[in-house]
């Protein structure tokens, strides 16, 4: 096996596994924060990537710019979701939320399969047809600048929660519901923007990722499972955890498909679900619970 | 049980044993298929309802226990009645190696869902690639005949596998309700209620969560073996897939979780108008993908939403069906 | 030798020292009184008796036998009840069935764990809501629903934590009655926390002061009341103006 090939595997999975990393950063943020198991996660991500297929179709735009109008109306419609579906559901036991999300999954998942139809679609620009070269080391253009734009968004969603005083308060509503509230914080509202965040995170990233492989509705169960691993892998509440998960996942998949099967390639991250799950449940940068 | 109860029941009994007599094949299919799911939503319910442990993972069962019961007849010739026992062998075996790995570790909750999913996925893909199995392409188990009924092969007409079922799904009832009145029983449900304050009365949760564990799952291998012989195909793809784990809950969830008459009101319930929304949907002429599954997913939203217990509870208060005469 | 005995119990919590060099023992069939203002270490205390917790040095021997390092169910095998200072009722199970659970542990079946339950039940005054679901009860039921499902474990000790707290001084002297009563008909030993002196001086025959994890004073309510450390650490020191 030339060690050419098995570099720009690996760089290859580095860039896809920052945009796995974007997508599983919004759920972090969801389920970091607001505590909600969001299994519609992959969902919402397939969705994303419907939409840009329909907006490049209809009007020709290309997911860069894409991306504005749907993360926009990902941020709305998460932030309604919360406010009117799920908030009141924060205080009841763990299956009831969990059920609840599921059934929004499988109401997206089945929704996209009567608009869309079985069939995979994708988008077309030219820049996914080249790459730069550096050497022997190659890059493909669109995965470049696919994951600058992740890395973009979550430095973007960094910033937020570091600087900003919003950003400040949801911090402080997820380190101390309770606390928040006394301290007078409208915690229902923080939740409703962290939700509309969280769901913008994952539009962004499936805008990104719709250039990098094909849309069919039955990508929304895996994709949530590939979020829910990244984060338990990368550490619940680290966000730098779930960019550094994603990009493990990126790496391991592409290097599982080059030496096993392609295939086989989910198996691996399924085990290491189970094994950080069972050897260190707070993932590489999560805080010890 | 009232005597209320108690009479509603036996018509209830009467009515599913002399089904067949009236019904025809296309009525007993959906029939069989409402105890199927029936039978696995009780066998779920064993782990969820009673020790509060939320699975969605037992597609894994299912699916094991026909490849095993399937396997042993396809490659050695060896009926039912023998690879049932190997299958449930299996299952048990890996219901107390998750439980031992989530219980030890303790994990529980949504992370404890997340490791049942990760085992049956992690399965899936891996049976995808048994060959020896059928591997993608599926394993076929053929069909001789279908008049007579071969109760040892489980060869035969619909009305022997829609006995069978009924059998199955009798007899999970029937145990349940028993356990529910045990030792076993009340410590399941303390330990779902409050795990720590059941320690305080000296339960031994770990003991208790694996045995309802174990016998959730050696429960859902009959299933399983029941489902090989019953469809005769079996695909990596389908069996293990997350939505037959969905498809399993579905029934206890809707019709309430904990209860005896959850699981069956619910897979009724649920099969029927899923059933009758795709005749109504075909008379029109529309034939689209999917909609069953959007209608599943807007009954479990509504139910989660406005019945969180489910429709058992308040639909046996409305009938009068609680208390003792 | 004391039924338990607590020896040199040591218990941090990431740098904060709850419980420090505690010992006392508490006498077959009496009732002793732990009392100290809040974040005292009381709890942990139970907690460590309980198993509950780990204790970082120390021992604890219940009955001649260690019990430091066993679990939760295990203790409670050994003999030792306990009740929560949140009241923690099985919300969904009947105040029979909540009963039942605990008398379990020493009934050959569920028959005579039913048998014993309601017993117990009469003997705290919440038979006539023995089917009603345990969330539907008022706290000072759900206090003696805690206390009942406790006794069903046949222990020789019981833990309560803040039993009286959110009782009007009628329940509480009721309650006070009822332990009086096991203590001395049935020889029940008892180790109660409390903050509601009221109970404490009408039942504890002995009494632990904690401060700041450490036991600064013991012995006879009379004397307790009296000493100057104990009163410094409930009402400050005096000023100098």
């Amino acid at each position: 096996m030339p060690i050419e090939l098995v570099v720009n595997v690996v760089i290859a999975g580095v860039l896809t596994g920052l945009v796995y990393g974007l997508m599983a950063l919004g759920l972090s943020v969801i389920f970091g924060v607001v505590r909600v198991v969001n299994f519609a996660h992959g969902e919402m991500m397939t969705i994303a990537m419907y939409a840009t297929v329909v907006l490049f179709a209809a009007l020709q735009l290309d997911p860069f710019l894409a991306v504005v109008p749907v993360a926009g109306l990902f941020f709305v419609f998460g932030t309604l979701l919360q406010a009117g579906v799920i908030n009141p559901f924060i205080t009841r036991p763990e299956h009831s939320q969990f059920m609840l999300l599921v059934a929004v999954a499988i109401i997206m998942v089945n929704g996209l399969l009567m608009v869309f139809g079985p069939d995979a679609r994708n988008v077309q620009v030219d820049y996914q047809l080249e790459s730069y070269a550096i050497g022997p080391i190659l890059l493909d253009k669109a995965r470049l600048y696919a994951s600058a734009a992740a890395v973009a968004a979550s430095a973007a969603l960094f910033a937020f929660f570091k600087f900003t005083r919003a950003g400040k308060a949801i911090r402080a509503c997820a380190d101390n519901y309770l606390g928040a509230k006394v301290v007078g914080l409208d915690v229902k509202r923080y939740y409703a923007l962290t939700f509309g965040l969280g769901s913008a995170c994952v539009a962004v990233a499936g805008c990104m990722m719709i250039l990098l492989v094909d849309v069919s509705p039955v990508l929304g169960p895996a994709y949530t499972l590939l979020a829910f691993v990244i984060v338990i892998v990368g550490g619940l509440g680290s966000m730098g955890g779930a960019l550094l998960g994603g990009v493990l996942i990126g790496v391991s998949e592409a290097l599982a498909g080059l030496f096993i099967t392609p295939s086989a390639k989910s198996m691996f991250s399924f085990a290491l679900l189970i094994l950080v799950l069972l050897l260190r449940p707070q993932g590489l940068l999560g805080r010890k619970p | 049980m009232n005597r209320r109860a108690a009479v509603l029941l036996a018509m209830l009994a009467a009515a599913l044993i002399l089904l067949p007599a009236v019904a025809n094949s296309y009525v007993l299919s959906v029939a069989t298929l409402i105890l199927f799911f029936a039978y696995t939503g009780q066998a779920w319910n064993v782990m969820m309802g009673f020790a509060g442990q939320l699975s969605l993972g037992h597609s894994l069962y299912v699916g094991v226990a026909a490849y095993a019961a399937a396997g042993l007849f396809f490659h050695f010739g060896i009926g039912p009645w023998a690879g049932v026992w190997l299958a449930m062998l299996l299952c048990t075996a890996l219901g107390a190696v998750i439980g031992f790995l989530a219980f030890r570790f303790g994990i529980s909750g949504v992370y404890f869902a997340l490791l049942t999913i990760a085992f049956a996925e992690f399965t899936r893909i891996g049976f995808d690639h048994i060959d020896w199995l059928g591997g993608p392409g599926g394993l076929f188990i053929k069909v001789e005949q279908r008049e007579h009924m071969d109760l040892l092969d489980l060869r035969g007409p619909p009305q022997m596998f829609y006995y069978v079922m009924l059998a199955l799904t009798a007899g999970a009832f029937a145990l349940c309700a028993w356990l529910l009145r045990s030792r076993a029983g009340y410590y399941w449900q303390a330990i779902r209620e409050d795990e720590q304050a059941a320690q305080a009365l000296g339960i031994n949760t770990f003991r208790w969560k694996m045995l309802a564990m174990v016998l959730s799952s050696a429960l859902t291998a009959l299933a399983g073996v029941f489902f090989a012989f019953y469809y005769n195909n079996l695909f990596p793809e389908q069996i293990f897939h997350i939505s037959r784990s969905i498809e399993i809950i579905l029934g206890p969830v809707i019709g309430g979780v904990g209860t005896l008459f959850g699981p069956i009101l619910g897979a009724a319930v649920l099969t029927i108008l899923a059933d009758s929304i795709t005749e109504l949907l075909a008379a029109l002429g529309i034939e689209i993908p999917g909609v069953k599954q959007v209608f599943y997913g807007v009954v479990l939203l509504a139910v989660v939403m406005f019945l969180p217990h489910g429709i058992w509870p308040t639909l046996a208060r409305k009938l009068g069906l609680e208390g003792r005469d | 030798m004391a039924l338990l005995e607590v020896e040199k119990v040591c218990k941090s919590f990431r740098g904060l020292r709850a419980v420090v060099d505690a010992s006392f023992g508490v006498a077959e069939g009496s009732i002793v009184g732990l009392i100290g203002p809040n974040g005292a270490g009381k709890t942990t205390i139970f907690n460590v008796v309980a198993g509950v917790l780990v204790p970082d040095s120390g021992e604890i021997r219940f009955g001649g036998r260690r019990i430091d390092g066993l679990r939760p169910d295990q203790v409670c095998a050994a003999g030792i009840g306990r009740t929560f200072q949140l009241v923690r009722p099985f919300a969904g199970l009947s105040v029979l069935d909540n009963v039942i659970v605990g008398a379990l542990k020493r009934a050959a079946g569920v028959p005579e764990a039913r048998r014993h339950a309601l017993e117990i039940l009469e003997k705290l005054g919440l038979g006539a809501r023995r089917d009603l679901p345990a969330a539907a009860l008022t706290l000072p039921d759900r206090k003696r629903l805690e206390v009942a499902r406790a006794l069903a474990t046949r222990p020789r000790l019981l833990l309560l934590d803040e039993v009286m707290a959110g009782l009007r001084p009628t329940e509480c002297d009721q309650m006070v009655e009822v332990f009086r009563e096991i203590n001395r008909r049935e020889g029940l030993t008892i180790l109660l926390i409390e903050h509601v002196m009221r109970a404490v001086m009408a039942l504890a025959q002995h009494i632990v002061v904690l401060h700041h994890g450490e036991i600064i004073a013991r012995g006879t309510p009379e004397k307790v009341v009296r000493d100057p450390a104990v009163l410094e650490c409930y009402l400050g020191e005096e000023t100098e103006v």
